[in-house]
């Protein structure tokens, strides 16, 4: 009675398991797993992935793509020097103010400041794109199911559309982004930035370095957690060990 | 004085004034317990340092995060980026969270597999069970603070329920709200509430261990400690053995803070609550998955629905069979009336409990999926099974079970599995030298 209770338990739960993760991949198409520098259990970022990953936003996302929460400082931690950072900076304008006089007043952006957003506000970035809303970047990763993968997969995944799907006027076909229709023309083409290390600039390499970017934007702390994680479960392993023989020890008198 | 138990005259001064030693002494080092608890009593303790840890990584938190809706998903991002070691305290509460209702709901079903609510702990089990609510109001007004998509979405789902309730129902979610959508005075009183509620789960955690220490822990046997042969000081047996399963705890635990500390969150909460934008699919955090289940099972055209269609909407059924579902555990130690507590000499209570298990995580799993068939219908069965344990099972069990013979103390069993008789012959209590 028992044996035959539990083994219709289980092929229960094995039968909604398995149909739950059919139904899963009937949703939308998986992202294709890339190769991340940053993942794993002593994953870092590739600083030259990383550097020329900000090149590619710098050149081509940020047209319309704000990053807002990074600080030009951060770019130091990817291995940018504080010169290297000054002149970034520099190249673009914020408002600051008021000055003595009570007026606001334009000024080359320093180390200290936010990424200057390419639009003020929602409504000047819908104005601009078509009635659509480019998202802010800073958090992509993080914020999509697939993260990296999935930024990666939609970046390459621009098609032509089937014969018999109709795109609304001004989008593109795209084989990963939700109902395949998208606001954003394919944003990379072949050679589009032209890297100072002399990589060659392929869309998927391109797609492959402003992901890695974009990861390290959405995760600056994910070297420190992972080394410092290293170091503490190691921590715990051994202690927890020691705690085992402290309790065979003390145990041993009842035993 | 002279005569206190304690040696040092510091200790001895004090505790003649305030007995804090003697209360130490006697709950912890003397305080007897079973002696054959196994590794699944160790979540009590568990959670009980669970709760600390969130409470000082929620009150450091609380420094840092700004509870307003244009600035509270920033501040929360400021913490991960500016604030010192801000990243690992978020990560510890967000997935501290989480540990913490697994160790909970462990703690609960250990408690009903091995009888620990039956006489003379029901009050005992009845405080843990208020514990569970609190904890989970805790967590809901806590995932609201982020203001992302999901604390924005979650909240104007989970108050929305109330307006269920006939007549009163509308005001009661105004009042919630503060307003006439979940807004800034919604996130103000959340915040507020998320700080207090943990300091009442301190106090109840304290009664539920009162209650605790007045008969003692329950045991793997189910049958009271009749001599000082069966049980052993608390100090240092289990507090050795609480620090081992700590370690263990602990390793899991940081492996997903370090490693995966998203893995139990949900992607949309990293967007900004936007009123305007509605996701796709609604889901609330894991744990609350199965409740989530059960409450959206009540359709208009749900079998479980009919018989009491007449009285109430499907609306106020589901959020009544919700509340219900942990209701239920309130009556538990009557409705349960075998004179046997332990499983392990009760063969179809055993399975009947097994099954409950897996229809829980069926539940948890339709919580997650979208409300369409074959999940809406694989949650009903699944919600009329859960109340069928507990209303009609359970109580029929105590009635038709035939339970197996229960050794005649907790020493026997285990003297028999091949302690020297020496140790049976004293009648002194286990003592540490």
């Amino acid at each position: 009675m028992r044996k035959y209770l539990i083994s219709v338990a289980a092929a229960v739960s094995v039968a909604v398991l398995a149909s739950s993760s059919a139904m899963a991949a009937g949703d939308a198409i998986k992202p294709p797993k890339q190769n991340w520098s940053f993942s794993g259990l002593f994953g870092t970022f590739d600083r030259g992935s990383v550097q020329r990953g900000f090149q590619v936003y710098n050149e081509v996302c940020s047209a319309c793509h704000s990053v807002r929460l990074l600080a030009y400082r951060n770019l130091m931690d990817i291995g940018f020097t504080e010169d290297q950072v000054k002149k970034i900076a520099a190249a673009k304008e914020v408002t600051d103010g008021p000055n003595d006089e009570g007026e606001m007043f334009q000024r080359p952006a320093r180390p200290s400041d936010r990424f200057v957003k390419p639009f003020p506000n929602e409504q000047a970035a819908r104005a601009g794109n078509n009635g659509a809303f480019p998202p802010d970047l800073t958090l992509m990763t993080k914020a999509r199911v697939g993260g990296a993968n999935y930024l990666h997969a939609l970046l390459t995944g621009y098609k032509q559309p089937p014969k018999d799907k109709k795109l609304a006027e001004g989008m593109s076909y795209n084989l990963y982004f939700a109902g395949n229709q998208i606001a954003m023309a394919p944003p990379l083409s072949e050679g589009g930035v032209e890297y100072a290390d002399k990589t060659k600039a392929t869309v998927s390499q391109m797609a492959h370095d402003v992901t890695t970017f974009l990861a390290w934007a959405a995760e600056p702390e994910l070297e420190w957690r992972k080394r410092m994680g290293v170091k503490v479960i190691l921590f715990l392993l051994i202690l927890t060990g020691m705690l085992y023989g402290v309790k065979r020890k003390v145990w041993s008198d009842l035993h | 004085m002279s005569d206190s138990k304690f040696k040092n005259p510091i200790v001895a001064w004090i505790d003649y004034r305030l007995p804090v030693f003697s209360f130490m002494e006697h709950e912890l080092h003397e305080y007897p317990t079973p002696k054959n608890l196994n590794y699944w009593w160790n979540f009590g303790s568990l959670a009980g340092i669970i709760l600390v840890i969130m409470i000082v990584t929620g009150i450091v938190l609380a420094m840092h995060y700004t509870a307003h809706t244009a600035f509270a998903f920033d501040s929360v991002e400021r913490i991960m980026r500016d604030v010192n070691y801000g990243w690992l305290i978020r990560y510890v509460h967000m997935n501290g969270a989480s540990a913490f209702f697994i160790v909970v709901f462990i703690h609960i079903f250990r408690g009903m597999y091995f009888g620990s609510y039956k006489s003379p702990r029901e009050i005992l089990w009845i405080l843990g069970v208020v514990i569970l609510l609190i904890m989970m109001a805790t967590a809901f007004l806590g995932y609201v603070l982020p203001w992302g998509q999901m604390s924005f979405w979650g909240a104007t789902v989970i108050t929305n329920l109330f307006s269920a309730i006939p007549i009163v129902g509308d005001s009661i979610v105004t009042l919630l709200w503060g307003g006439f959508s979940v807004d800034n005075p919604t996130l103000n009183r959340f915040f507020s509430l998320h700080y207090l509620l943990p300091f009442v789960l301190v106090g109840i955690v304290v009664l539920h261990i009162v209650a605790l220490h007045q008969h003692g822990s329950n045991n793997p046997i189910g049958i009271d400690t009749k001599s000082p042969q069966d049980t052993i000081p608390f100090h240092p047996y289990y507090t050795v053995k609480d620090l081992f399963g700590l370690g263990v705890f602990l390793i899991l635990f940081f492996g997903f803070v370090f490693f995966a500390p998203n893995f139990l969150g949900h992607p949309d909460n990293y967007i900004e609550a936007n009123p305007l934008v509605t996701p796709p699919h609604i889901v609330p955090e894991w744990y609350f998955l199965p409740f989530y289940a059960i409450l959206r099972s009540f359709t208009a055209d749900a079998l479980i629905y009919l018989p009491i269609s007449w009285l109430m909407s499907a609306k106020l059924a589901g959020v009544l069979a919700m509340f219900a579902s942990i209701m239920v555990l309130f009556i538990l130690p009557w409705l349960d009336h075998s004179p046997v507590k332990s499983a392990r000499f009760r063969p179809l209570y055993k399975q009947f409990f097994w099954l409950l298990i897996i229809d829980c995580i069926i539940l948890g799993i339709c919580g997650a999926k979208p409300a369409e068939a074959p999940w809406t219908y694989i949650a009903q069965a699944a919600t009329a099974y859960y109340f069928l344990h507990f209303i009609v099972i359970i109580p029929l069990l105590g009635f038709f079970e035939k339970t197996k013979p229960l050794p005649t103390s907790i020493s026997e069993p285990v003297l028999k599995g091949g302690g020297g008789s020496s140790s049976a012959a004293s009648t002194k209590p286990m003592e540490k030298a």
